[in-house]
């Protein structure tokens, strides 16, 4: 071979090298969020980023739509054999990415390993007493009472491949007494539209795309790059320089920066986050100069404190017009809100005073306030405003801001008066979860966020009943019913739905969902 | 000789206790990791059953016994967030703060030592009060806006280089290295600008005041009598003189380097030790922050115990003392 042939062969090899490079890079979507996503293993953690971006990988027998409805994913059908049999058909020829088939045993096994004892995942399937198989396409779900939200946790259950789990033993999660990696953390091996293709933690995960999904792509991408960026500077800066074609979250304050920049926009959309103040409902306060009774156990100081509260001016100088003020505990989208409900009387500082005269405390008082910082957006921004509109009213609110794991510490432990809680209502994407959880009387299961202990029988009565009620149209009812309750008694005061901001590059379309996790198999860059 | 090495041996193990028992107590300060671990709507009953199982449930002193055991059998255990053996984790961060480091060094000293030569040989000369008011501004402005505003100048205006990340690495054993990789080299010389920023001016004012100083002794001005070149004297003789003292410091400043990347590492998305280090603080995963903060101390009292060495090697007088 001479020199000239040698060069020329040489040359044609790169051109073809580069040729080939430029068609797959064609449709790579490179994005960052601002946390990496703590494992591969879905059933190693519940943060919910990281079972987001899982989700393209592994996938349960349900998934949630673009418009959070529960649709078939692995499981094609379901019925309830008995109140608490609920049977699904499973989808057929579906294969893992390693080439294994997809059976009952696979969902058997997931399902086991979700609900063992020792799995960080197990509160979300609660319902959970046991998983059998019927045969090799079917498998009976078997549940401790009648569950009419069963659907929604399964969302979040995603199924590992039986074999491959009991191959490199890890049929059980994670175990954190035994000192032992899981080998599930680091490696996987999923149904999902997309196949993991190297990981190095906090610096790039690579997924590509898997040709033999099961279901008919919508998406047009053959690669997604995961970069975690934490900084929320350089975030944008990847994005504005090219490097980047999609990041989550966008800061509000930089909203008008990127839509200014070429080439970039955001995209903004109510979350399901509904941020709201829990009070302290015990015969004491902790930080006040009342130390015989606790004002907030009268009503009228309740609605005082709301009244005193200018949503309207938070929206417009702090959320910057983003965000959704609102009168209820959920958000629109969550069943069990109700539009004739939300109603937020505009605020008025002298019917506030005058509720506070009424109540005997015309003279004001001293209360301790709590709000974690850089956990919600704006958080505490929005406490220092509604601290100078409680000084108004003669509320002097001792306000303490930390970090949100020493915030929810305090707050958990019930040291608290008025604290700030956001709430998703995720993964159960329901008003029972807010029932339940935050105004359900204290007990073993119900009320974990509970602490300032507030309680109404009547609430528990309809939270009770809703946990069974299997007829939806009754059960909506119910829900909007105890959150009237709620909301009538001010039994925390809702603020507002927390907006939600990604930005993207021109030319690539990700539909937004308010739950904040992004479903890129429904993505297409041109 | 023994003997001092012996005691100094004994007093660094002090020491890394000391650290070690001071870290355990303030991480009763920052919060409860099992919320972060469980579910918003886990059960209280859920929680108590993880804080057993993780053993937070006990008495610091039985929790911090536990950590010094499992570190002398070389154990730092099971990472709360990510789940995986926090020394294998650690093990994968090293390196990319140490090329970190070792470039920014190599930067400072190529740029300080030189700079501080000039500035030295023409005290009063308009490029020197220039590099002086310079290394000022160097000083005081903080590392965090330098980084910022290069990723500003160099990643979004220009499009030169990366603003985060580091780019291909090569993997030698359990090593990885940006070195061989252009995208690998490109997203070092940011990162190592901001890291070495400061020790520039630390170094170019250090080599300045030192060699000032060597000029104005005797030697340098016999061997000026002496006739010989100028070049001679300032870069044969007086230089010399000049570096001990500047190599000493940086030295020592290795250590604070390794500290401070958590800043740089943060800022451009380093994979580091730092930046494992921030996100194991907002998670409060306790056996990450642990392994972390007494590697860190390990690197300061291994540095010192190497400069104390040196100095007994140097300074016979210290042996009677020993």
């Amino acid at each position: 071979m001479t020199f000239a042939s040698r060069l020329t062969s040489g040359l044609a090899a790169t051109a073809i090298a580069a040729l080939m490079a430029g068609a797959a890079g064609a449709n790579t979507l490179r994005m960052a969020d601002s946390t990496d996503i703590a494992a591969m293993d879905p059933h190693s953690m519940t943060e919910s980023n990281t079972i987001g971006f899982l989700n393209h990988v592994y996938e349960g027998l349900v998934r949630y739509n673009q418009d959070l409805e529960v649709e078939p994913a692995l499981a094609t059908s379901w019925e309830f054999v008995e109140p608490t049999r609920l049977r699904f058909k499973l989808r057929e020829g579906v294969n893992f990415h390693n080439g294994n088939p997809f059976t009952a045993d696979d969902v058997v096994a997931s399902l086991e390993r979700a609900a063992h004892e020792t799995s960080p995942v197990k509160s979300n399937i609660p319902g959970m007493k046991s998983i059998e198989k019927v045969d090799e396409y079917t498998v009976d779900l078997v549940l401790s009472g009648p569950d009419p939200i069963v659907l929604n946790y399964l969302t979040n259950i995603l199924i590992l491949d039986q074999e491959w789990m009991a191959e490199h033993d890890a049929l059980l999660p994670a175990d954190m007494r035994g000192g032992r990696e899981n080998y599930a953390v680091a490696n996987s091996n999923g149904t999902g539209p997309f196949m993991l293709e190297s990981r190095q933690p906090d610096a790039r995960t690579v997924l590509t795309v898997n040709e033999d999904w099961w279901d008919e792509p919508e998406h047009n991408l053959t690669r997604i790059e995961f970069s975690p960026i934490g900084s929320d500077a350089t975030r944008i800066a990847a994005l504005l320089s090219g490097e980047l074609d999609f990041i989550t979250p966008a800061p509000l304050q930089d909203v008008g920066r990127i839509e200014r920049a070429d080439g970039a926009s955001v995209i903004v959309a109510p979350a399901l986050r509904t941020i709201m103040l829990g009070m302290n409902h015990t015969d004491k306060l902790h930080n006040s100069n009342l130390t015989d009774k606790n004002p907030l156990q009268d009503v009228r100081v309740r609605q005082a404190l709301w009244r005193a509260i200018d949503m309207e001016l938070i929206r417009k100088k702090i959320m910057r017009d983003m965000s959704r003020n609102t009168a209820l505990l959920v958000a629109p989208p969550v069943p069990g809100y109700s539009e004739e409900l939300d109603v937020l009387p505009p605020a008025d500082a002298e019917a506030a005073k005058a509720l506070l005269s009424e109540a005997g405390y015309g003279d004001g008082f001293e209360v301790g306030f709590d709000c974690p910082s850089s956990r919600y957006v704006n958080d505490e921004e929005i406490c220092q405003a509604i601290t100078a509109m409680w000084a108004r009213i003669g509320v002097d609110a001792q306000l303490t801001s930390q970090t949100p794991s020493k915030h929810f510490e305090k707050v958990l432990a019930g040291g608290a008066d008025i604290f700030m809680v956001g709430w998703a209502t995720l993964p159960m994407l329901d008003s029972y979860s807010v029932l339940s959880a935050l105004l359900h009387t204290k007990g073993d299961r119900m009320g974990a966020w509970n602490p300032g202990g507030y309680s109404n029988p009547e609430l528990d009565a309809l939270t009770d009943k809703v946990a069974v009620e299997l007829d939806v149209e009754k059960r909506n009812a119910m829900m909007s019913e105890a959150l009237k309750i709620a909301r009538d008694e001010v039994a925390m005061i809702p603020l507002h739905q927390q907006p939600l901001a990604w930005a993207v590059r021109d030319g690539v379309n990700i539909p937004i969902t308010a739950d904040n996790k992004p479903r890129l198999w429904y993505a297409t860059i041109e | 000789m023994v003997a001092f090495v012996i005691r100094r041996l004994l007093q660094s193990v002090l020491v890394m206790l000391a650290v070690a028992l001071i870290a355990f107590t303030m991480f009763r300060f920052i919060g409860d990791p099992v919320n972060s671990m469980l579910p918003e709507n886990a059960t209280a009953e859920d929680r108590q059953t993880l804080r057993e199982n993780l053993g937070l449930d006990q008495p610091v002193t039985v929790q911090f016994t536990r950590f010094v055991s499992g570190v002398a059998k070389g154990e730092f255990g099971i990472s709360y967030r990510n789940k995986r053996p926090v020394a294998e984790m650690i093990a994968e961060r090293l390196p990319a703060t140490l090329e970190l480091v070792l470039a920014a060094a190599v930067f400072a000293l190529l740029l300080g030592v030189p700079i501080g030569i000039y500035t030295a040989l023409h005290p009063k000369g308009v490029l020197s009060n220039i590099l002086n008011i310079g290394s000022l501004i160097g000083i005081s402005v903080p590392t965090f806006v330098t980084g910022i505003l290069l990723i500003l100048i160099f990643s979004v205006w220009l499009n030169w280089l990366p603003s985060f990340g580091r780019g291909e690495t090569v993997q030698i054993g359990w090593w990885s290295t940006g070195f061989l990789t252009v995208s690998g080299l490109k997203s070092l010389i940011l990162p190592a600008i901001m890291l070495g920023l400061f020790q520039v001016t630390l170094i170019m004012r250090l080599v300045r005041a030192e060699m000032m100083e060597v000029l104005r002794s005797d030697f340098v001005r016999f061997a000026k009598a002496r006739g010989l070149t100028n070049r001679a004297v300032n870069f044969g003789h007086a230089l010399g003189n000049t570096l001990m003292p500047v190599i000493t410091i940086v030295g020592l400043q290795l250590g604070s380097m390794i500290a401070f990347a958590i800043i740089t590492e943060t800022v451009f998305q380093w994979p580091g030790m730092g930046l494992l280090f921030i996100q194991a603080v907002s998670f409060a995963d306790i056996p990450v922050m642990s392994a972390y903060l007494v590697l860190v101390a390990l690197v300061f009292v291994a540095i010192n115990m190497i400069v104390d060495l040196l100095y007994f090697a140097i300074d016979p007088r210290l042996s009677v003392r020993a």
